[in-house]
């Protein structure tokens, strides 16, 4: 099973692969680093050296490895074995405050900062100079303005941090992480809800940074800025180290086929059957539809027995797609609607009631409710749209789960069993029995099958085919292309918060997506 | 300066000087400073608990052992200076060493269990009630000489009112409070624990050790009350101080701190003592209502007080995000 996984993912290009050289002592020298959690292997021997004064880009899908890794370089998590060094000599935090003062400063995607104290209080917490015993206030608002001027914020230090941005927060963060003489900083995803006035500021103190010697990890899903700002990018993937390349010297489509593990050259372009058989009536139709700092704006229609795929990066947009066409995340412009109904304004209870259904990609977080049985988790929304006041019989209750049992081939004992016992392919065939009972006209699913076993798998995509022949329109967002190109009609390809490119028809290829996300 | 953080003890101030505005102007006898003066004397204790509780309810927290322990101390301090003729001032100082410690273990078993301050603090209510009955069953009186000497310590103010022990300690209390909260790393690490643990924890700040200082620094407070209890009535009774734990949250949250955390001032704890003791002044001064007129108006109070900082945490949530 592995030798296959292997030899399925293998790049066909190592020879481009080039390990950035090690002329001086790097500074930090990451050795063999391994780390598990219960049986999965979440870092497997990982190495990398980063020099002082690089910025390095950490890349990888969903499960690479990059969160595990910045725990363990930050001693979040203890780690299995392996060694790091920082300028030289052996570290081991024990957490993160521990790190901090030996020289590593993280700054996460969202800010870990105390929303409720001022800007000058956050700066200096734990680092208060004292006269006679007693916090100087005074010195700490020299300090605030001193590290504040370092990442080159105008504001005021007084005030109360979430009364700022989450830019200026952000920002704010980096500078506490600076305060600590620190020789690394791992920015982690700081620029996921940033605009592009804000990234620049954040790039130009990266440059600056840079330029006095620091070492810097920089983890992002989006390529423009891997492209613009990094000198090198280690790439992670099942965590495993892909390999560490010059950024100059690798280019986009190699970048992406070594986080997916494909190379373009090893996809036959396949060509299935992507035409639709009926006639075409506009289902949901969204229009210039977007959100700032969520998604730009984009069109797009679903017709009646039509499957639009969504294809992307991790973090591209797929899920902001999703939310933003279900109304679950309102947009703040365009419009949407569904058949002849508005739903820009509409609230979700509405929605439903029209013929929408949405799965979520968490499905432990947003789809079920673990200690309800499997009958009350699949009453959920057809209870809700048609209000508490008129509730379903118990009588009629078991008879649509009994048939949508029967029909999804849901493996449960009895109905009244609690979902959360069940395995995930069957949690996620509930979810589905919960939005096919309201008869959607149509169904958004995002992430479909992620975690879940191969005949589950199987059995739910035969479930999409089915329901685009008897009519209803459906909205799939996916990380597999394989799985997407067997049954969307059109693509649309995600990336950094936009549409790319809709693919239709014949043009509707694993490569062409792979193409088009590396363009 | 003006901003969203101290608008509640803003508020506060407001409602105290409309409320004692309102007194002065209606009654003759407000006008005397003997009022004031009775107001920091007879509600010192609840004052001193509340101080106290700001620390636990800043941190995200709650104490309910407070009013047991006030009793608790009271009888502890009448049994060992009646029945072992210990001097009172060892007899305190047992006393609040005891305080402390109780506050402590019970900050350990929040802090190190990960259990709710909540269900903790409630088994430390029952507990030390408990405990006091197990002293004494009945209301004795605590008669020595010292303790009626620190009783009658008076500096005089002008027209009929004066500062007695009892208030000067209050206020030496509320000074100490105010620096541990707003000028030393402890202080800032309970606002930090309150505005978000999870944070806090990652900036560095020693989150168990400050949780189990909290509980302990409550402890302290409640036993000083509970000695200031047992100077102010002469007398101990496991009976004592029923329902001061509720009085004392009361005050915390009419004073301007945010019930879920990080936000307030030790300050404004001792105006949301003094708004509840103005009040019953105000119903005593009436003379036709009756005093569970008190409830009413705190209970009002207490419900404008969440209402408006909810309103204030929407309306920054608003600005930032526009």
């Amino acid at each position: 099973m592995s030798h296959l996984v292997k030899e399925n993912v293998q790049v066909k290009d190592t020879l481009i692969v080039e390990e950035v050289q090690s002329a001086v002592r790097p500074l930090l020298e990451i050795k063999n680093l391994s780390k598990s959690f219960t049986g999965v292997q979440a870092l497997n021997d990982v190495s990398l050296q980063i020099q002082q004064g690089e910025i390095r880009a950490l890349l990888g899908e969903n499960g690479a490895g990059k969160s595990t890794l910045i725990k363990v370089l930050t001693g979040v998590y203890p780690r299995d074995g392996g060694e790091i060094l920082l300028d030289g000599s052996l570290i081991n935090a024990s957490d993160s405050g521990h790190a901090q003062r030996l020289g590593i400063s993280t700054v996460y995607q969202e800010v870990n900062l105390i929303p409720t104290m001022s800007v000058m209080e956050n700066l200096t917490l734990q680092h208060q100079e004292k006269t006679f015993g007693l916090i100087s206030w005074k010195k700490a608002e020299i300090r605030a303005r001193e590290l504040l001027a370092q990442v080159g914020l105008e504001i005021d230090p007084l005030r109360q941090l979430d009364t700022y941005s989450i830019a200026i927060q952000q920002l704010v963060a980096i500078a506490r992480a600076l305060s600590t003489q620190a020789k690394m900083l791992i920015l982690d995803e700081p620029t996921a809800s940033l605009d592009s006035d804000e990234i620049k500021q954040l790039f130009d103190l990266m440059e600056r940074l840079k330029s006095e010697g620091l070492g810097i990890i920089f983890v992002t899903h989006f390529l423009d800025q891997v492209y613009s700002i990094t000198d090198s990018i280690t790439v992670l993937r099942n965590g495993e180290c892909i390999g560490t390349f010059k950024t100059a010297e690798l280019t986009r489509s190699d970048l992406v086929s070594h986080m997916v593990g494909k190379s373009l050259e090893d996809l036959a372009p396949t060509a299935h059957d992507h035409s639709i058989k009926r006639e075409r009536t506009e289902l949901l139709q969204l229009n210039n539809v977007g959100k700032q700092r969520y998604l730009q704006p984009l069109d797009l229609s679903i017709a009646a027995g039509e499957i639009v795929g969504v294809a992307g990066l991790l973090g591209s947009g797929r899920t902001e797609l999703c939310e933003l066409a279900y109304g679950s995340v309102k947009p703040d412009q365009g419009e949407v609607t569904l058949g002849k109904h508005s739903l820009t304004k509409s609230s979700l209870r509405r929605a439903i009631q029209v013929g929408m259904g949405y799965c979520p990609e968490d499905r432990k977080q947003d789809g079920i409710v673990a200690e309800l049985s499997v009958r009350e988790n699949m009453i959920l929304a057809l209870q809700a749209s048609k209000g508490w006041w008129s509730p379903i019989s118990m009588a009629e209750q078991q008879n649509l789960v009994e048939e949508m049992i029967h029909r999804l081939a849901i493996k449960t004992p009895d109905m009244d069993k609690p979902i959360g016992e069940l395995s995930g392919g069957n949690q996620q065939k509930v979810i589905l029995a919960r939005w096919l009972i309201t008869h959607p006209a149509l169904l958004i699913l995002d992430e479909p099958t992620r975690g879940i076993d191969i005949g589950a798998h199987h059995e739910i995509i035969q479930i999409i085919k089915e329901l685009c022949e008897q009519g209803m329109g459906l909205l799939v967002a996916s990380s597999e292309l394989e799985e997407l190109v067997m049954f969307a009609h059109r693509v649309v390809v995600m990336k950094d918060h936009h549409k790319v490119s809709e693919l239709h028809g014949d043009e509707v290829s694993e490569q062409a997506i792979l193409r088009t996300i590396a363009s | 300066m003006i901003n969203e953080r101290n608008l509640p003890i803003l508020a506060t101030l407001l409602v105290f000087i409309m409320l004692y505005g309102f007194g002065m102007y209606q009654y003759q006898g407000f006008r005397d400073t003997l009022v004031f003066s009775n107001l920091l004397t007879d509600n010192a204790f609840l004052i001193i608990t509340a101080i106290g509780m700001t620390f636990v309810i800043l941190s995200g927290g709650i104490d309910l052992s407070v009013g047991s322990m006030i009793a608790f101390i009271g009888v502890l301090m009448a049994y060992l200076i009646s029945n072992t003729g210990m001097h009172p001032l060892f007899a305190i100082g047992i006393a609040l060493v005891v305080g402390v410690a109780f506050g402590a273990a019970m900050g350990v078993i929040i802090a190190f269990f990960e259990i709710q301050a909540f269900i903790v603090t409630l088994a430390g209510m029952f507990l030390f009630r408990g405990l006091a009955y197990l002293i004494n069953l009945d209301a004795v009186p605590i008669d020595h000489p010292f303790i009626a000497g620190l009783y009658d310590i008076y500096v005089p103010l002008p027209g009929r009112g004066g500062l007695t022990f009892i208030a000067m300690a209050m206020l030496v209390l509320l000074a100490l409070g105010i620096l541990i909260a707003r000028r030393t790393r402890f202080g800032m690490s309970v606002y930090a624990l309150g505005g978000d643990s999870h944070s806090a924890a990652l900036l560095g700040v020693p989150v168990k050790k400050t949780i189990i200082k909290i509980y302990a620094l409550s402890g302290f407070y409640s036993a000083m009350s509970g000695v200031i209890f047992a100077i102010y009535t002469g007398s101990a009774y496991p009976l004592a101080a029923v329902g001061v734990e509720l009085d004392a949250i009361a005050a915390v949250v009419i004073g301007g701190t945010l019930l879920t955390g990080g936000v307030g001032y030790v300050f404004g704890t001792f105006l949301g003592g003094m708004i509840q003791g103005i009040i019953q002044t105000l119903i005593t001064f009436d003379g036709s209502l009756n005093s569970w007129w008190t409830k009413l108006a705190v209970g009002g109070l207490l419900l404008f007080f969440i209402l408006l900082q909810k309103g204030i945490v929407v309306w920054v949530k608003k600005r930032s995000a526009s």
